[in-house]
């Protein structure tokens, strides 16, 4: 599966080595976002990772980025790195669906702050990217726009919430993308995609402009193939925003700084409640040799215990529809977005008619779950009940960070698995963030990395760090990718790859 | 229903009334976001942004200075203010909410537990008052019919929609409408003092809405109460109320059932009418708002804010009275706006005849009297009276010099108060001086006397009557610019000449 990097193929090159060739002018900007534009011709008519390709946009900017560089100022090492943004993140002048039916026409008047500070350090988006019905789901099929495929195997999903975003990463179609995360959604995806995802500390990215699903836990975070690319991509989101009263003013170390590749001494608590049945032998044979492999690399393992974890996704699927069932209540049919009032018998009906028709299945049954939970008579029962369970999750992992610096698990209990699968069963597809929500509800970061793979599919280890040491869970998996190739291994689309100057991909070029 | 007479509900029956006022608070930004506040007259959806139109993604930004004012007032209204606070989410649709959700506090608002004190029969009665939250205003509805089809529709105006606005909730602890009034009056008085409301009901910033029930006298419990909207004035408050009370003690002694609802007040008609039973009442399912962390209010921060206060009515009004030594009506009177006592205060400071008291005195009775009664034929209030306090006081030590009469002084004021100039200005200008001169009085005086021998005649026989009459002669004459205790020895030195 290993390829060997190609200067033809510059979509294979790793962020971190691509600043490098930019600035020594191996490769132009513009060249290299063309070359990104092909390869998105070329595959996502198979993977169907972007919704919307805004090629005239990225030439523009790619250009720009040139005269940067040819100026050789105001340079970082995202100038001219072609990247791509999960729809969910608004984008002034560009559609921003947030994969919903609702949306379909939605032109924002303002970009998010996550999507102003990679302007501002000279990358460029290529489009935005598929994903569940507002960051609902965990396999990409809820998108009203069509699933995105899982480039290692066609037949399965990505993953999701943020399917298009780890695919396009996978797929080569960029350097590195954007992602939300509210109770997996990054780091699922990207342990089913062989990359890497990072959920960032609550309030260590802006949320200013990224479309709410659950605000107490969404947030924002990186996608990219290497470690190292996702410390580059996370210092240029990180930071206070005064704009968003959740972000943090907690100064933001040098990421990149901390890939020291020493992990001696680093102790990894192994959660007892995360190695239980259920999981995949072949997961938790991948996460045991990641174990031994970062055991030879000087870490040490001690056995915790994170007790209330089985907890945490009844809590999560009663705090999160509950949130999102306020965060929605604005898709009303009165001031963008779908309305069908022109049809209506009065207010109630269009209210009605327009929701129903504006949104998904998964969606509607979420906002459902959340009306009910927090309905007078009820809320003490669910939501206050959810909220002192979350109390005791975090409990959880304070008492566990007493004992260690990060804790392992597999990512998701699963590889890929077939499109179709579980779309009628909500049960089971919740189950596919059993291990990445309690991270969500305490607050704290994770990261899913390329641990290896199962029956040829890929298999995410998670590493969970404390409340702002994004770097230290960088370091141990940048120690990791220093030792093992599982990284650089690519997924074979070579069959569904059009060749090039075939029929132009559907979606791409287009814009509004 | 046909209202019948006071006296015998009364006796029979108590009124309970509780007030829930909205105020919205003079701050330049609105709550959440930058936008300007002062929406005024202003075009349509012109004081807008992202947030207060509820784009997606957007988050709200807490506006300090509504904090600060809320703070304020509860401290103002005798509240404790809690040192955890923080807001939430009410939930329900509606075109003129944006965001399908109200950013409001629920279980833990600013203030709680203060009380306020309004005159009831010559003493004082203490209302209670439960909270003070501080939430965002709606935008505003507009409700249209086509002239073509005929067809209704609205439009949504948003410039008003985040407004930060005050909600003041009171214990049940008023008994009368009259009560009621007072209450309203008392708090839109203190809020306006302390320079966070406009207090205008008539515009919509001040706004009433009232829990009203009535229960046989003596009992216990309550009754089953009726929540009256659209109030729009003082009157207004008092009005629908009695017409409540008496509604639901006719409802009663015809042996019926009050049905807990929600009635509008119709100021035409008098009347109020059912808008919305309690079946029909939304379920608000109020959670704290994720957006925004919980609001910290440090023991520093409201020691700080409490520094700030200005003066409040009650005592002023009691500093007044000693102070300058006003009578209880005078300085009520004088206190009920801040404005007004300023421009007394102002004015006194300039006026120089005379002890503290009776420069007091005087200012007094010319802003309560004829200033007042301008004012109030302009339907003006003092904040816009062209004349200034430095003006007024002019005026009154021109008269307490004896350079004008007490006549041209109420002409130079009412000229002074149209025109824009002050009433110094005037007096110099023209040259307006009272004739003081003995020699021009005695001729006048003369030329009275001669013409009145009647009066003349009844004054030799004794009736000193007389003597007034010949004075409003000669005043008449002068057309006012001669002062009657000048006059009098003049006239009397003649009369008496000619006796003998």
């Amino acid at each position: 599966m290993t390829t060997p990097t190609m200067t033809n193929e510059p979509w294979r090159w790793t962020i971190a080595e691509t600043a490098e060739k930019l600035r020594a002018k191996e490769i132009s900007a513009v060249e290299l976002t063309q070359a990104h534009l092909d390869r998105i011709r070329a595959v996502d008519g198979a993977v169907h990772a972007f919704l919307r390709v805004t090629a005239d946009e990225a030439l523009a900017e790619a250009k720009a980025a040139d005269e940067r560089l040819a100026r050789g100022q105001d340079l970082t090492p995202l100038t001219g790195i072609p990247l791509a943004l999960k729809d969910v993140l608004v984008t002034e002048g560009i559609t921003t669906t947030a994969g919903s039916r609702f949306l379909e026409h939605f032109v924002p008047p303002y970009s998010a702050t996550v999507v102003k500070r990679l302007r501002a350090a000279g990358a460029i988006s290529l489009g935005k990217l598929n994903m569940d019905e507002f960051a609902m789901g965990s396999s990409t099929e809820n998108s009203a726009y069509g699933p995105t495929h899982n480039p290692w195997d066609l037949d399965r999903v990505p993953g999701g919430s943020s399917g298009g975003s780890a695919a396009a990463v996978a797929a080569g179609e960029a350097m590195g993308t954007l992602g939300s995360d509210t109770g997996g959604s990054i780091r699922q995806p990207a342990a089913l995609t062989n990359t890497v995802g990072l959920k960032t500390t609550y309030g260590r990215v802006s949320r200013y402009g990224l479309i709410a699903f659950a605000s107490s836990l969404d947030q924002i975070g990186p996608f990219t193939r290497t470690a190292r690319d996702c410390a580059l991509l996370l210092q240029h989101i990180a930071g206070y925003d005064p704009n968003d009263s959740t972000s943090a003013d907690v100064s933001v170390p040098d990421y990149a700084a901390q890939l020291t590749g020493d992990i001696k001494g680093l102790k990894i608590g192994i959660p007892k409640e995360y190695f239980v049945e259920g999981t995949e032998p072949g997961v938790v044979k991948v996460v045991e040799e990641a174990i031994a492999t970062l055991k030879t690399l000087g870490a040490e393992f001690i056995d915790i215990s994170l007790p209330h974890t089985k907890y945490g996704l009844p809590a999560y699927y009663i705090i999160a529809p509950a949130e999102a069932s306020a965060n929605l209540a604005r898709y009303d049919g009165v001031k963008y977005g779908l309305s069908l009032r022109a049809e209506a018998a009065d207010l109630e009906d269009a209210y009605m008619r327009t929701r129903q028709a504006g949104f998904g299945p998964e969606v509607r049954r979420r906002i459902m779950l959340g009306t009910y939970a927090l309905s007078s008579g009820y809320y003490d029962a669910y939501y206050k009940r959810a909220e002192q369970v979350r109390t005791l999750i975090r409990r959880d992992f304070d008492a566990a960070f007493a004992q260690c610096d990060v804790i392992i698990s597999p990512t998701s209990p699963t590889v890929a698995f077939k499109l179709g699968a579980r779309v009628d069963d909500p049960y089971a597809m919740y189950l596919s963030d059993l291990f990445t929500i309690p991270a969500n509800l305490a607050g704290i970061c994770g990261v899913s990395f390329q641990g290896g793979f199962s029956e040829g599919l890929p298999v995410g280890v998670q590493l969970l760090g404390k409340p702002f040491d994004e770097g230290t869970i960088l370091r141990a998996a940048d120690a990791f990718q220093r030792v093992t190739d599982y990284h650089t291994r690519w997924p074979n689309l070579a069959a569904a790859a059009k060749p090039k100057g075939a029929t132009k991909a559907k979606k791409a070029g287009g814009k509004k | 229903m046909t209202a019948t007479t006071k006296a015998p509900a009364e006796t029979d029956y108590e009124i309970v009334i509780g007030l829930e006022v909205h105020t919205q608070l003079l701050t330049q930004s609105k709550m959440f976001c930058p936008c300007d506040a002062h929406y005024a007259d202003d075009a349509p959806n012109s004081h807008v942004c992202m947030v207060c139109m509820g784009m997606p993604g957007v988050l709200p930004v807490i506006n300090q200075r509504a904090v600060e004012y809320t703070i304020m007032t509860g401290l103002a209204l005798h509240c404790e203010i809690p040192e955890l606070s923080k807001f939430d989410r009410k939930n329900y649709f509606y075109p003129d909410l944006p965001k399908g959700y109200q950013i409001s506090q629920y279980d833990l608002p600013f203030c709680r537990n203060g009380w306020l004190e309004i005159p009831v029969d010559g003493s004082v009665k203490r209302i209670g008052i439960t909270r003070a939250h501080l939430e965002e205003d709606t935008g505003r509805l507009l409700h249209r019919t086509d002239p073509a089809t005929g067809e209704a529709y609205s439009l949504v105006d948003l410039n008003r929609a985040g407004i930060p606005l005050l909600e003041i909730v009171s214990e049940p602890d008023m008994r009368s409408p009259e009560e009621a009034r007072l209450y309203m009056q008392k708090l839109r008085s203190i809020l306006v003092y302390l320079g966070v409301s406009s207090g205008r009901m008539e515009e919509g910033s001040l706004r009433c809405d009232a829990n009203i029930s009535v229960r046989p006298r003596g009992q216990k419990e309550f009754g089953t109460k009726t929540e009256i909207k659209n109030m729009n004035s003082f009157r207004s408050v008092q009005r629908a109320l009695e017409y409540e009370a008496e509604r639901q003690i006719q409802v009663l002694r015809e042996g019926g059932r009050i049905v807990q609802e929600t009635r509008g007040w119709v100021e035409a008609k008098g009347v109020t009418v059912s808008q919305r039973t309690k079946e029909e009442a939304n379920d608000y399912r109020y959670f704290p708002e994720p957006d925004l962390p919980p609001v910290v209010l440090s023991r520093a921060w409201i020691d700080e804010i409490r520094a700030k206060m200005p003066e409040l009515p009650d005592a002023k009004r009691a500093r007044f009275m000693s102070e300058y030594g006003l009578s209880e009506y005078d300085a009520t009177v004088l206190t009920d706006e801040r404005a007004v006592a300023d421009y007394f205060e102002a004015t006194v400071r300039d006026v120089t005849k005379g002890d503290l008291a009776s420069r007091a005195k005087s200012a007094a009775n010319w802003i309560t009297g004829d200033l007042a009664r301008l004012l109030n034929a302009a339907g003006s209030d003092i904040t816009q009276c062209k004349i200034t306090p430095a003006g007024l006081a002019g005026l009154i030590n021109a008269l307490d010099s004896g350079t004008i009469s007490g006549k041209q002084a109420k002409d130079i004021l009412e000229r002074a108060f149209a025109s824009g100039d002050q009433p110094t200005e005037i007096i110099q200008r023209e040259g307006i001086a009272q004739v003081s001169d003995a020699g021009t009085l005695e001729a006048v005086a003369n030329q009275v006397i001669a013409a009145n021998p009647k009066a003349v005649e009844d004054y030799r026989k004794g009736k000193a009557a007389a003597v007034q009459f010949l004075i409003g002669q000669v005043m008449r004459q002068t057309k006012g610019s001669a002062k009657p205790d000048v006059i009098q020895p003049i006239l009397v030195r003649l009369l008496d000449a000619l006796k003998e």
